[in-house]
């Protein structure tokens, strides 16, 4: 069996509030295999974007921080790493692209510069080759006449396009990591699919192991071999994509599913009515509960998920769900 | 738009700009009480009616209005800004005469206000509740509320009188000899004090808002993004934050060009610097029209063209504004 390329062990992320400190992220832990493909599904502040940053070593300075468990990647402790050590990796050997294709590019640098600099500063690129390899990269991204348009600014293009300079940027040193967080939800359906495409066939041709974030289980299906299921700040669910959605083993799971016309069915099956997840997510205050956080939206609610924390149960599949009825569902 | 076209529109505004202040500056003297032929005629110890008369038609303050104007006008196309009477020498050549230490001030003042104020604003932006974020807090606060006169005559006695390091008044000691250098060296020591007297005040406006950009910028999502592309800090902050947060504080500054000249009269006459300065405030009392004037067509001048340089260095900083291309 190989080894997991990213190994997240009880991580604990504190947010710190007026009033004390939040787990924004409660005990989770994962692998990730090479070239896998790995999406985080959740509502918003569920803390998706927690765990991303987390691993870039990025979180809000002063106001987040890693309280607990370990980061291993490629047999390194992350959140033991020094800063130096830290920017080496980012955009080297993991990298990241933003859910704003908007407001994520420096809008007084050309687009070339922007690549260009990641090519110089982790490869030792002189100028020249790293210009040139600019122009080559927003070609492999698709972006026509990438020889003119390297010296463009950010305004002179379009946010699907930008987006495709962000995917340009963060693959141009060939990470063994893409952390790629909601990166179509700013864009319109069809450039959506566009990028989902491009995504897919980048990972097809380099083997990257792709993170993604997102609350989109369309998405989700297209993109993904495993999936997580967060809520709030813990996890809910872990299992391969299609054994999910086949059968969830988590009542929140269900619930997001059931919100989604047609997943993996066809057109001409009959449909069951589109639900929704009654309530909303609870505050952070309530993080760190010794209860089933869930427990107040969910419609399987017994006396035990009160008073404390489902474990983690495991199935022979590979699924695994933190619900004290699990087996009943 | 092609960045010709818009040069060229602006300098067209700009001369348009020139012409309207020559015509309110010629009509407001007009309009005020006294002419050249009372300085005359004082200068000869008094004159009787019949004497002031004919200066007023040698002159041609007898002409209606308009034609004076229009004489004006045309002179000034000319480069001749008239003669003045107290000084006895042509305006044109007493303002260039007194031009090039203003120039040498203001410009000095305007540059150390916006490299030290924007140094300041990024390295307290860095840490916003640091030891030098309170001392920029209280800076601005101290150079924008004390008055520049005041500024200047304080440092005079700290730093002339006390601690003799820098000369007093004037611009050059005339006992200096020597080559270039010698008299490079010797119009600097004059010149620090007026400098940092009158960049005080604007020192403080530029590192105000030179922190505040910047600390909005340093939160920016493409900030964000050049962290994780593990670049040094360095060029995050002084290549991707800094080159954004550029923008206000260049549009301020020359918005403040103008108060930086007007600031310049009063520093001039604190430290007898030779410029226009003191020139203004002189024939202000001498009551020296044609003089007045010229210089204050010189100010509006060097205020029209500190706005169009701004406008070009703004074009050089933000592409957006299409000044590339």
């Amino acid at each position: 069996m190989t080894e997991p390329l990213l190994k997240v062990e009880n991580l604990r992320i504190e947010l710190k509030l007026r009033d004390g400190v939040a787990p924004v992220i409660d005990d989770l832990s994962f692998e990730l295999m090479p070239g896998e493909s790995l999406s985080f599904v959740g509502e918003s502040g569920c803390g998706k974007s927690m765990t991303a940053l987390a691993i870039m070593g990025l979180l809000p300075e002063g106001i987040g921080r890693i309280a607990s468990g370990k980061l291993i990647f490629d047999g390194e402790d992350l959140t033991t790493a020094s800063e130096a050590r830290l920017r080496q990796i980012r955009g080297n050997e993991i990298s990241m692209i933003f859910q704003e294709p908007m407001t994520s590019l420096n809008p007084v640098i050309t687009v070339g510069e922007q690549i260009a600099e990641v090519l110089r500063t982790h490869q030792g690129l002189s100028r020249k080759a790293a210009w040139d390899q600019a122009a080559e990269l927003l070609d492999a991204v698709r972006i026509p006449n990438p020889r003119s348009r390297v010296s463009d600014y950010p305004f002179q293009m379009s946010g699907g396009q930008r987006q495709r300079v962000m995917i340009a940027i963060a693959l141009a040193c060939k990470p063994k990591i893409l952390i790629a967080d909601e990166p179509t939800t700013a864009l319109d359906v069809t450039v959506q699919a566009q990028i989902f495409d491009l995504l897919r066939d980048l990972r097809a041709q380099t083997g990257t192991s792709i993170i993604m974030i997102t609350h989109d289980m369309g998405a989700v299906a297209e993109m993904a071999e495993r999936m997580i299921v967060m809520y709030a700040g813990r996890k809910a669910e872990i299992g391969p994509v299609d054994q999910i959605i086949d059968h969830a083993r988590h009542p929140y799971t269900q619930g997001l599913i059931s919100c989604v016309p047609h997943i993996m069915s066809d057109l001409t099956e009959t449909r069951e009515e589109l639900t929704e997840v009654p309530g909303i997510v609870p505050s952070l205050r309530e993080f760190g509960r010794d209860q089933c956080l869930f427990a107040s939206r969910c419609k399987y609610r017994s006396g035990e998920c009160l008073q404390h924390r489902p474990p983690a149960k495991g199935f022979g599949n590979g699924q695994i769900s933190d619900c004290w009825h699990a087996e009943a569902l | 738009m092609p960045a010709a076209r818009v040069t060229l529109i602006r300098i067209f505004y700009a001369l348009a700009l020139l012409l309207a202040v020559l015509v309110l500056n010629f009509s407001l003297m007009h309009l005020a009480p006294g002419d050249v032929a009372d300085t005359i005629s004082q200068s000869m110890g008094g004159a009787d009616a019949e004497v002031l008369e004919r200066i007023r038609i040698d002159y041609g303050l007898d002409q209606p209005f308009l034609v004076q104007l229009g004489r004006y006008i045309g002179n000034v196309l000319h480069f001749d800004l008239g003669y003045s009477f107290f000084y006895n020498q042509s305006v044109t050549s007493l303002i260039l005469e007194r031009l090039p230490a203003t120039l040498l001030l203001v410009v000095s003042a305007q540059v150390l206000a916006l490299v030290v104020g924007v140094v300041l604003g990024v390295v307290s932006a860095r840490r916003p509740n640091g030891m030098l974020s309170h001392f920029v807090t209280f800076l601005a606060l101290f150079g924008y509320s004390a008055p520049v006169f005041w500024t200047g005559i304080l440092l005079l006695i700290a730093f002339s009188l006390k601690i003799p390091l820098f000369p007093v008044a004037g611009m050059q000691d005339i006992t200096v000899t020597g080559g270039f250098f010698a008299h490079a060296w010797d119009i600097l020591r004059h010149l620090v004090l007026p400098m940092i007297t009158l960049a005080s005040i604007f020192l403080a406006l530029y590192s105000r808002l030179a922190r505040a950009t910047m600390m909005e910028v340093l939160g920016s999502d493409y900030v964000r993004t050049a962290k994780a592309k593990g670049l040094s800090q360095r060029d995050v902050v002084y290549k991707h934050a800094l080159k954004n947060a550029l923008s206000p504080v260049i549009t301020l500054a020359g918005l403040q060009f103008s108060a930086v000249v007007s600031g310049a009269v009063l520093v001039e006459t604190v430290f007898s610097w030779p410029g226009l300065g003191t020139l203004a405030f002189q024939s202000i009392i001498a009551r020296d029209t044609p003089t007045i004037l010229g210089i204050l067509f010189f100010s509006a001048l060097v205020v029209i063209v500190g706005n169009l340089l701004t406008d070009f260095a703004l074009r050089l900083v933000d592409p957006r504004l299409g000044g590339r291309r």
